[in-house]
């Protein structure tokens, strides 16, 4: 197909023809960069997190006499697994994604203080006997916890238990001791150290890091005997039983501590609060996407029905000259081709530009660079496709018309 | 003559209905969209003290070691270890004064059915009432002996009085919270400034309903609640006694009258500082003295999300105006024609010119009053969603009016060229060829 042509006719038309690039090169940039953010978000929705997400159910018990908590929780376990369906019941201070965090910095050297500078800020989670089955961890490297370092290790006033054995996600371990098992290895804040006995896949922090995924999987997990810093009953079932246990959980427990506060969840419930912003702002941008590209298209459909009307009587002559419905065809396809490639070089330009600009204010990360040819070629297609009803009329107009005065 | 033009705009987008309707509906999706994320951005971002904001500070020192510490680059901490707060609180040097910290108090309904349920609990000292400007139904605040004297005296919400006692005047009778006895001495009206400035960096609570239990700090720490969110910046062996700990728990706001008043406080500050340091407490000289409205952006209050769907709904209200241009231009370059007639019977540029915007104009009235209804749509959508600023997601009539302009001017640009090109088109040659 011959070029020239083409563009000495754009050039008669200046103004629709900058109107149709500026309209593509902005969808371009706009959709880069809302893709680009949507696809973060759907990347936060679906972290992964190794514990049983289906069979959990979560308990918490709040404002019960912390004094008698050594003997309250046994009891409490106890009524819960009597309740049908039930296969694991532990205590847990805090679960993943339910924004209660308890967090400590810890260093490699034994005279690591809490100010210094060399620190890795990591989630403490502390676990009751048994809690590692309830939550369904996944053991990768060494050993879970014995009864003697679940009976042996306490909190109290203190803000770090007793215990000098720890469980680490397989990210901890990678920070701490990168390319080196972490098995035997210690971690120290002055004067508390403890030792890594075991390596798990990896599982969420209370909290999600954004823009930083790594983060979000620093958990470290430590026994401890009944105490009242574990308020979260952990229950695993089969996931058809959840609701009724959850339920009855919560009446039992009720029953059990009546002056206290009980409320209750499905692991699953928990998660999908968690990210229910997140949720709502995809479905957003998907929409916004979406009604933008179809504005394009219009856009397009009707500059170029204009364009067609207006030269009829030149598409007359070309058939009455020997072109074919498929040159006219080709013709208007070409056209919009090449608008398309100067709008979506433009656009990509501008993608960019936009793209270094949130980076700079809005803690977003770099755009990978394939969403630059992405957007492109998303553009190439919807310009091709709205072309194709205005040059098949275009196609349609008989040789005839150039023998009638206009 | 407006009526004539009027009932040509009329004519001529009658003919082509299929391209008027996708004007309209484009610039209205545009606008639409638009007025939604900007309303919810106006929502987030606004003062919770219109009245009061001006004069309220929030002062900040910074206890930490000087372990990654770099001079005029490192901010002081968000809230203040116990020592320096009530230092700073009975120092007395702001007109007003007080510090606070957020706990889960635990109410035990009067009824013994009911079972026992959490409500936002704010542990604080006597000047709070009134440095805010928290307006009471019953009764009053407490005192300053009151603080002192560890008295247990609570006062509550509205939305908590209406709960425990059908909203009668409670003044005077007793509650239950955390197992321990308060009189109530003061019901509050309804009180809930968005966001809750007060709370940041203390707990995460920033909109929807106010706080339910306001306590003295002193008689509630007594009786051992706990701050929602505390911060360690050395090593802890008892995190029961915080006031002992080396931990930071506590905000504080002060009322300060004037610009002087401001200077004054933040020497004084200083001086503070540099007394702790001599004393061996302290090792770094920063402190801050924000506005209200200077450290709600300092906490970044408002979520980047709401900023960047702003951002993504201009550009496509860009776009919208953009393809409106388009297909207005495609529309009237095809009446060259009816224009050189026009002009050749003796209309004037100004006439045409006039003619193709009250076109414009009324595409535009028509795409903004359905880009409101489109924009009514989407506040309703925002509603629904799970977030605790989404109740309160409503147009106001300032945005309403916002809404017509953006709609008026977008469609006048939009028109501008058409319109132009139409008037100066030579008459003559459009009556020839055509």
């Amino acid at each position: 197909m011959d070029v020239l042509p083409i563009v000495a006719s754009l050039r008669k038309h200046r103004i629709p023809t900058l109107l149709i690039v500026l309209e593509i090169a902005l969808a371009c940039a706009v959709l880069c960069n809302a893709v680009f953010m949507i696809s973060r978000r759907v990347g936060d929705i679906y972290l992964p997190n190794a514990i049983d997400e289906q069979g959990i159910t979560t308990i918490k018990l709040q404002g019960t006499d912390p004094k008698l908590a050594a003997s309250d929780i046994p009891r409490n376990i106890a009524a819960l697994r009597t309740i049908a369906g039930v296969q694991e019941a532990a205590v847990t201070s805090s679960v993943p994604l339910s924004h209660n965090n308890w967090g400590w910095s810890f260093g490699l050297t034994p005279d690591t203080s809490l100010s210094d500078q060399h620190r890795t800020n990591v989630t403490l989670y502390f676990l009751g006997e048994g809690a590692e089955k309830a939550l369904g961890l996944q053991l990768r490297e060494g050993r879970f916890f014995n009864a003697a370092e679940y009976a042996d290790s306490t909190i109290g006033t203190a803000a770090l238990p007793s215990t000098h054995v720890v469980i680490v996600t397989e990210t901890v371990a990678k920070q701490f001791w990168p390319g080196q098992s972490a098995l035997g290895k210690t971690f120290y804040s002055k004067p508390d150290y403890f030792t890594v006995i075991g390596v798990v896949a990896d599982v969420l922090r209370p909290f999600v890091a954004t823009e930083n995924e790594e983060k979000s999987y620093y958990s470290t997990y430590y026994p401890v005997a009944p105490d009242p810093a574990l308020r979260n009953y952990i229950l695993r079932s089969a996931p058809a039983d959840r609701d009724r246990i959850l339920k009855e959980a919560v009446q039992k427990l009720q029953e059990l501590n009546p002056a206290a506060v009980v409320t209750g969840a499905t692991y699953d419930s928990t998660r999908r609060k968690y990210f229910a912003n997140t949720n709502s702002m995809v479905w957003t941008l998907v929409l916004v996407c979406l009604v933008m590209l179809a504005v394009t298209a219009f856009g397009i459909v009707g500059l170029t029905s204009f364009w067609v009307g207006q030269r009829r009587r030149q598409i007359g002559i070309r058939r009455a000259v020997g072109a074919t419905r498929g040159d006219i065809l080709r013709y208007f396809r070409t056209e919009n081709f090449l608008l398309s490639t100067v709008g979506v070089i433009i656009g990509m330009g501008l993608a960019f530009a936009i793209n270094l600009y949130l980076m700079q204010h809005y803690e977003i990360s770099r755009m990978p660079w394939y969403y630059l040819p992405g957007g492109a070629a998303a553009l190439w297609l919807l310009g091709q496709l709205a072309v194709l009803g205005p040059a098949m009329r275009a196609a349609a107009v008989p040789p005839v018309v150039a023998t009638q005065a206009a | 003559m407006l009526g004539y033009y009027l009932d040509l705009a009329v004519r001529s987008l009658k003919r082509n209905k299929i391209l008027t309707a996708l004007m309209i509906m484009t610039l209205a999706l545009g606008i639409g969209a638009s007025i939604t994320t900007l309303t919810v951005l106006r929502l987030l971002s606004g003062d919770p003290l219109p009245q009061k904001s001006a004069r309220l500070f929030y002062p900040q020192v910074d206890p930490n070691t000087l372990d990654g510490y770099v001079a005029g680059q490192t901010k002081p901490d968000a809230t203040m270890a116990y020592p320096d707060a009530m230092n700073l609180l009975h120092a007395r040097r702001a007109k007003r004064q007080a510090v606070m910290a957020l706990t889960q108090a635990k109410i035990i309904p009067q009824h013994a059915n009911e079972h026992p349920y959490f409500s936002d609990g704010v542990m604080t000292t006597a000047d709070f009432f009134g440095m805010f400007d928290a307006p009471f139904q019953y009764g009053g605040g407490w005192t300053a002996d009151d603080d002192e004297n560890r008295a247990a005296l609570v006062v509550i919400a509205d939305f908590l009085n209406d709960k425990l006692f059908g909203g009668a005047n409670s003044v005077g009778k007793v509650i239950r919270i955390n197992d321990h006895d308060f009189r109530i001495v003061g019901v509050l009206k309804h009180w809930a400034p968005q966001p809750r400035f007060y709370t940041q960096d203390l707990g995460s609570r920033d909109y929807g309903d106010g706080d339910g239990v306001f306590m003295p700090l002193q008689t509630a720490r007594s009786m051992d609640m706990g701050p929602e969110d505390t911060e360690c910046y050395a090593s802890v062996t008892d995190v029961e006694h915080l006031e002992l700990a080396p931990c930071e728990w506590l905000g504080m706001w002060v009322e300060l009258g004037d610009s002087a008043a401001v200077t004054d406080y933040k020497s004084f500050l200083d001086g503070y500082v540099k007394q702790q340091i001599a004393l061996g407490r302290f090792k770094r000289s920063d402190t801050a003295l924000l506005g209200l409205m200077g450290w709600l952006s300092d906490q970044q209050v408002v979520p980047n999300d709401a900023r960047l769907q702003v951002y993504l709904a201009f550009g496509f209200l860009l776009i919208c105006v953009v393809n409106t241009v388009g297909l207005l231009l495609a529309k009237c370059l095809r009446r060259s024609r009816e224009i050189g007639v026009r002009r050749a019977l003796g209309a004037t540029r100004r006439a045409i010119f006039a003619q193709f915007m009250v076109e414009a104009g009324i595409v535009g009235l028509a795409g903004g009053l359905i880009g409101l209804l489109l924009a009514e749509l989407g506040l309703l959508g925002v509603r629904h969603q799970p977030a605790d600023y989404a109740s309160l997601a409503h147009l106001d009539i300032q945005m309403f009016l916002f809404t017509f302009v953006v709609a008026l001017v977008a469609s006048l640009i939009a028109g501008l060229l058409p319109a132009w090109r139409a008037c100066v088109m030579a008459p003559a040659p459009q009556l020839k060829a055509a």
